[in-house]
């Protein structure tokens, strides 16, 4: 769950757990707060909207913060989350910080993206920016019961009509647009495309919440059908180890340098002897003579 | 990494409704650096129990301004302590007349502040109470 701050992510997440937990279904929620890169403290808030769920052993609720981790989520987000599978939760929800238009990380990791939008926060042009709502596998417009809310649904419409890969578009009369597939009949029946599909909700009462289950589910349904499942599963590990490598390499390498080693590099950049690549070189090749520790 | 960031649960429990003092402590605590989660209001001694348990939190600290400290607090402790958190301190900001804090030094109270009390004392406080800790536990 991904969007912009105060579009009610927490309120719904809540709203979500609880359907669930109708069902007998267990849910960890993992929520997200941004740390001060000034004081790198934090405020994790989230816990406020989800009072209801409150002495439910069913519900796991962890906040972080992203102790500057880019992104949107914490370093330990994906731990956390393999932690409650592990436990056995049947489902593991994860809220982001409030996202602006590039925290992405999200896409990466989860199965299926909702990105959840509210009435009055942008015009077209904000839905045709690149950004969180490319990575939507649900859009959801929450507060529908606010002015605005019409437009903003008809906004991203407009934007995934205009911009979706597998949609053509035609022009009907009076500038109206509808989209239609290569067959010439509308979304989500050819199992090998999927169409974000728009719920409107009120997460503060719940209205539209049972459609965006529905709407989540059949996400699902569809990377099972489409076999994708554990193809995003084997992209986002390798994308995973390759962030852990980079940090752990990194870790390692400047951990055997002395310890004003990079402040030279930084040095012989700022007086123009190295280029920054030189600079480089010779760290690794400072890092490569060392002796190896077991 | 950097394990020593101190994580605090402020919680409001009891049904006063005045929580900008436990807003204007988590706030300075952040701005001293660490991570506070905030719970709201009108949290019940389970709910507390509940919130430090799954955020792994190293100081619980309460607002209470409704004078029904001497109910809460123990029962707060009790829970605490079925879920093996009875080794997490507890601090207490709000109105707290002076002949109750021995009584709730026994129930790990181990600091009380009340008004006036300066945020930096209070921070200085956690501090202090985090560096005694890794002396003696783990």
């Amino acid at each position: 769950m991904t969007g912009a701050p105060g579009t009610g992510k927490s309120t719904l997440v809540a709203a979500l757990a609880k359907a669930w937990r109708a069902e007998g279904k267990t849910v960890g929620i993992l929520a997200v707060d941004p740390t001060s890169p000034f004081t790198g403290g934090a405020i994790l808030g989230d816990r406020i909207r989800m009072r209801d769920l409150s002495g439910d052993a069913g519900v796991f609720i962890r906040s972080s913060a992203t102790r500057g981790a880019l992104g949107g989520l914490a370093a330990v987000t994906l731990d956390q989350a393999r932690a409650l599978d592990a436990v056995g939760f049947d489902l593991v929800l994860i809220e982001t910080v409030g996202a602006g238009q590039n925290e992405v990380a999200i896409a990466r990791m989860a199965q299926t993206t909702v990105v959840v939008e509210a009435p009055g926060l942008g015009d077209e042009v904000q839905a045709i920016k690149a950004g969180i709502l490319e990575i939507a596998d649900v859009l959801v417009v929450n507060k529908a019961d606010r002015p605005g809310a019409t437009q903003t649904v008809r906004a991203l419409r407009t934007m995934i009509e205009t911009g979706h890969p597998a949609l053509k578009t035609r022009w009907m009369h009076h500038g109206q647009m509808v989209g239609v597939d290569d067959r010439g009949v509308s979304n989500n029946h050819d199992p090998a495309v999927w169409i974000p599909p728009i719920v409107e909700t009120v997460a503060a009462d719940g209205k539209g919440v049972d459609l965006l289950i529905s709407k989540i589910e059949e996400h699902q349904r569809y990377l099972e059908g489409a076999g994708l499942r554990d193809q995003i599963e084997r992209a986002r590990l390798e994308a995973e180890l390759m962030d852990r490598l980079q940090a752990s390499l990194l870790r390692r390498l400047l951990g055997g340098l002395p310890e004003n080693a990079l402040a030279e590099a930084v040095a012989s950049v700022q007086k123009r002897i190295n280029t920054p690549d030189q600079a480089i070189e010779a760290l690794i090749l400072q890092a490569e003579a060392l002796p190896v520790e077991s | 990494m950097a394990e020593q960031t101190i994580r605090v649960l402020i919680a409001k429990p009891g049904l006063d409704g005045h929580d900008r003092g436990a807003k204007v402590i988590a706030r300075a605590l952040r701005d001293a650096g660490m991570e506070v989660v905030y719970t709201g209001l009108r949290q019940t001694p389970e709910m507390i129990a509940e919130a430090a348990l799954q955020e792994d939190v190293d100081v619980v600290g309460l607002s209470i301004l409704s004078g029904a400290h001497m109910a809460l607090v123990p029962r707060i402790r009790e829970v605490m302590n079925n879920q093996g958190l009875d080794d997490i301190p507890l601090l207490i900001g709000g109105i707290i007349p002076d002949d109750d804090r021995g009584e709730l030094e026994k129930y790990g109270v181990r600091g009380v502040f009340g008004p006036g009390a300066n945020t930096e004392d209070i921070v200085r406080f956690i501090h202090g109470l985090m560096d005694a800790n890794e002396g003696t536990a783990e």
